[in-house]
């Protein structure tokens, strides 16, 4: 029984099937969220060295490492969009953007929290966390892009273009700010690979980190689902989907 | 074809003088204000002065992508252009080399006259120079990317500059090390020969990217 | 909190503010439309309804 798994790419079906997988994930992710905090919070034990504030890496770390995955995803869909002309790829690389731009955002806000207990300032010019900086920027540049343009089959193909170029600028921009740090200052500010992880730890981090990958995943198809209706809002099947009220 | 894009470009721009000069201005002025906002003292002047040259070079660069492909797009021949057997991304690569012409190499002469504004050693005004000339085009290369890209956009000059910042801050970060290397009596050629790098790969990859984006832009 | 609990509540509080947010702008978004699609389907209606009366 081979499964037409095309049938989902059309964005009539793939609304249902987003539909039925949305509860699902935000199920998962709740579930995942209230055992990471009960872990971190609870289990962990405190850091001899940072005392209570290394709990913050609970979402620093998998909100630095969501949006620097996402970026890539969004990247993926954005081209797989551009190539095959698919209008859902381009939708899902569109719906994934503020998504990671938020995650962004979250791995600044927090690292900067975490800096001031650490190293008394709230910005330090670590490497990683510029690279985050110019990270939310790249986000910030593909939607604003994406705004800018009113036809949807030019802002698809326009972003895709920004994103793939992005894309193959992240490690060129994440070494030159590797080697910039370094070179300025030395290593002695720049925060070294997480403390010491204990065991309770790090399983906290992990199961964090799998609580934001449900998260996001939940968002998105939830977002995606918006952007098909904006988008098809003349075609039959919505209007017909409006009358049975199930929209 | 690639000659005569160029010629075409350099005539035309040689008829407006005035946004050859504009570019120029804009530059001398950013890069004359930081004195007056930083103090006179001396050293802190030298220490700045890469970074405040390179990011006046940034600016001024960008500040003229907007005009790369708008009069031809107003005026129709760009889709003669993409009509045309040509290859794109040659004529692409033409007109990003002339608006290089226009604005990246007036720069790059002018800088070592800033830099005596600085009172920067004589060798790091040769090291600040030979860095923008391997600079400047990686910036019109990349913001030919930015300038496609926002074809006929409202608002399109800020968006160019939101795009294609991120993209050039490799090519500043090595741009202005390279400088202060130099002034540090530490080997600087580790970051010419990476901004080189960057030319090389945006010579390359920049002009079929920024073909596309027309492609994209005038469907 | 051993004294960092306004730093580790704070970075908590902030990525919760933002989850929400952009909750509530999807739900926001997609109840535009829909009070958008049943403004067009009562247009349709009338327009309808004009039809056969007339």
């Amino acid at each position: 029984m081979a499964i037409n798994w095309f049938k989902y790419s059309s964005p009539a079906s793939f609304y249902l099937l987003a539909g039925k997988m949305v509860p699902v994930f935000v199920f998962i992710s709740v579930i995942l969220l209230v055992v990471g905090l009960y872990v971190g919070f609870f289990v962990a034990p405190t850091d001899f060295q940072q005392g209570e504030a290394y709990r913050i890496i609970f979402i620093h770390v998998p909100a630095a490492w969501m949006s620097m995955f996402l970026y890539v995803v969004m990247a993926f869909w954005a081209g797989i969009g551009l190539a095959f002309n698919t209008r859902l790829s381009s939708m899902f690389a569109t719906a994934i953007a503020p998504t990671g731009a938020m995650f962004t955002f979250i791995a600044l806000w927090t690292g900067a929290v975490w800096g001031k207990p650490m190293w008394g300032t709230w910005w330090v010019w670590d490497a990683r966390l510029t690279s985050e900086l110019i990270l939310f920027f790249l986000y910030i540049g593909f939607m604003s892009l994406q705004a800018a343009i009113d036809d949807p089959r030019r802002a698809d193909k326009a972003g895709a273009i920004i994103a793939l170029v992005g894309v193959i600028n992240i490690p060129i921009i994440y070494f030159s700010v590797q080697w910039w740090n370094t070179l300025h200052q030395g290593a002695s500010v720049s925060l070294n690979q997480a403390p010491a992880m204990a065991t309770t730890m790090l399983t906290g981090m992990l199961i964090m980190v799998l609580a934001s990958w449900m998260y996001s995943i939940a968002v998105i198809l939830k977002r995606t689902r918006v952007i098909i209706l904006e988008r098809e809002s003349h075609t039959a099947w919505v209007a017909e989907l409006h009358k049975k009220g199930a929209i | 074809m690639f000659m005569w894009i160029i010629k075409r470009d350099l005539l035309l721009a040689m008829r407006r003088q005035s946004d050859v000069l504009t570019t120029l201005f804009f530059f001398i002025i950013v890069v004359s204000l930081f004195p007056l906002s930083v103090g006179p003292e001396m050293n802190m002047l030298r220490t700045m002065a890469p970074g405040v040259v390179w990011v006046a070079a940034l600016l001024a660069s960008m500040l003229s992508l907007g005009r790369m492909f708008s009069n031809d797009y107003v005026d129709g021949t760009l889709e003669q252009m993409l009509l045309s057997p040509q290859s794109l991304s040659l004529l692409v690569l033409g007109k990003a080399f002339a608006h290089w012409l226009v604005t990246g190499v007036p720069l790059v002469l002018m800088a070592p006259v800033l830099g005596i504004q600085y009172d920067l050693p004589t060798d790091a005004l040769l090291v600040l120079t030979a860095a923008l000339l391997l600079g400047t085009p990686v910036l019109s290369l990349i913001g030919a990317i930015g300038a496609a890209l926002t074809l006929g956009l409202r608002g399109g000059g800020v968006l160019v500059s939101l795009l294609v910042l991120p993209l050039y801050i490799p090519v500043l970060i090595f741009g202005a090390g390279a400088v202060e290397a130099n002034m540090a009596g530490v080997a600087f050629d580790a970051h010419l020969s990476l901004i080189g790098a960057f030319l090389l790969v945006s010579i390359v990859f920049a002009p079929w990217a920024a073909a596309s984006s027309l492609r994209v832009s005038l469907e | 909190m051993g004294g960092y609990g306004l730093y580790v509540w704070g970075s908590y509080v902030v990525t919760f503010i933002c989850i929400a947010g952009e909750i509530l702008l999807i739900s926001n978004r997609r109840r535009t439309l829909e009070k958008q699609y049943s403004h067009i389907e009562d247009l349709d209606n009338n327009e309808t309804k004009n039809e056969t009366t007339s």
